[in-house]
C-alpha cells in the first residue's frame, strides 16, 4: 500500500504534501511516517492518506479558450489607461 | 546506582551497535530508515546514561563507551548477539528488549536523583515510539513460526549478564585502539 504524507510545519499553516511512503497497513504507515516526516521536529502534524482514497481530477478542458474566466485573461491595463484619460479629459 | 546506569548504558549502546548493522540492508527501504533511526537514538541515550555515570566517575562518556577492558561491560547476552541477517530474530530481540527496557525505565523514572529520574524520563518518551514500531511487528509476526521460535529461544537471554563479547569488545574499540594515548 503506498500512503500519501501531508505535513504541517507551524500551527495554522496548511498542510503541504511531503512525499509517499509503502506500508502494508495503516500501523507501519503511522510508525514510518513518524520516522521520517516528524522525527526532527521538522512537523506540527501529518496526514496520512492512503493513496487509494484521493480522488485526483485531471481533465480539464478549455477548447474554447475562454480565458476570460481566469484572473489573468482579462487584461485591465489598456481599459483602464483609457477611462483615466477620459475622466482628466472631462475635468480638463 | 552507577551500576544499574552503566548496565542500561552498556545495554542501549550495544543494541544500538547490533541494530545499526541492519543500516541499509533491512527488508524495506521504510524499514531500513526507521531501524536505523531506532538504533541511532538507542546510542543517544547510551551517551546520556554515559556522560551522568562519568560525571560522578571524573571520566568521559567516550572513554566509558569504548576504553574499559571487554570485562567490565555490563550489557545482556541479549543486545550481543549478532542477529543480521535474520530478521524474525531481530525482531524478537526488539520486542523482548524494549518489554524489559521499559519496566526499567519506570523503577528510574521513580527515582529520588532528579538528574536520573529526568534523564529516564527523556528517553523514555523515546522509547514509546520505539515500543509502537515493537508492538506493530510483532502484531504481524505473532503467528509466524520462526517468530516464535525466536521469541522463546531469545527470552532467557534477557537477564542473562554480563554477556561475553569477544569480537564485537574488539570491533567496537578498534578504532580507539588503533591510536594509543590520542584525545578526540
Amino acid at each position: 500500500m503506498i500512503y500519501e504524507v501531508f505535513r504541517q510545519e507551524r500551527k495554522g499553516q496548511a498542510f503541504q504534501h511531503a512525499g509517499s511512503i509503502g506500508a502494508p497497513n495503516q500501523e507501519f504507515a503511522e510508525v514510518y511516517a513518524r520516522e521520517q516526516y516528524g522525527r526532527r521536529q521538522e512537523s506540527t502534524a501529518l496526514w496520512l492518506v492512503p493513496r487509494d482514497a484521493i480522488d485526483e481530477l485531471d481533465d480539464f478542458v478549455d477548447e474554447l479558450g475562454r480565458t476570460y474566466h481566469r484572473v489573468d485573461g482579462y487584461s485591465l491595463k489598456a481599459k483602464l489607461k483609457e477611462a483615466r484619460e477620459r475622466a482628466a479629459a472631462r475635468a480638463g | 546506582m552507577n551500576e544499574l546506569l552503566l548496565e542500561l548504558a552498556d545495554d542501549e549502546f550495544v543494541i544500538g551497535w547490533r541494530d545499526s548493522e541492519w543500516t541499509g540492508i533491512a527488508p524495506v527501504l521504510e524499514e531500513d530508515v526507521a531501524f536505523s533511526s531506532i538504533a541511532q537514538n538507542e546510542i543517544g541515550h547510551a551517551r546520556a546514561l554515559y556522560e551522568l555515570v562519568a560525571r560522578d566517575l571524573g571520566t568521559t562518556a567516550d572513554e566509558l563507551a569504548f576504553d574499559r577492558p571487554p570485562e567490565e561491560y555490563r550489557c545482556s547476552a541479549l543486545v550481543a548477539l549478532r542477529l543480521v541477517p535474520d530478521w524474525a530474530r531481530t525482531i524478537a530481540r526488539r520486542y523482548l528488549y524494549e518489554q524489559a527496557d521499559e519496566r526499567r525505565l519506570a523503577k528510574l523514572k521513580a527515582s529520588d536523583d532528579p538528574e536520573v529520574a529526568g534523564v529516564a524520563e527523556k528517553i523514555d518518551r523515546e522509547e514509546a515510539y520505539h515500543r509502537m514500531h515493537a508492538q506493530m511487528w510483532f502484531d504481524r509476526l505473532r503467528d509466524e513460526p520462526r517468530f516464535v521460535e525466536a521469541l522463546e529461544e531469545l527470552r532467557p537471554l534477557v537477564d542473562q549478564r554480563p554477556a561475553e563479547l569477544g569480537e564485537l569488545w574488539e570491533e567496537m574499540t578498534s578504532v580507539r585502539r588503533s591510536v594509543a594515548g590520542a584525545t578526540w
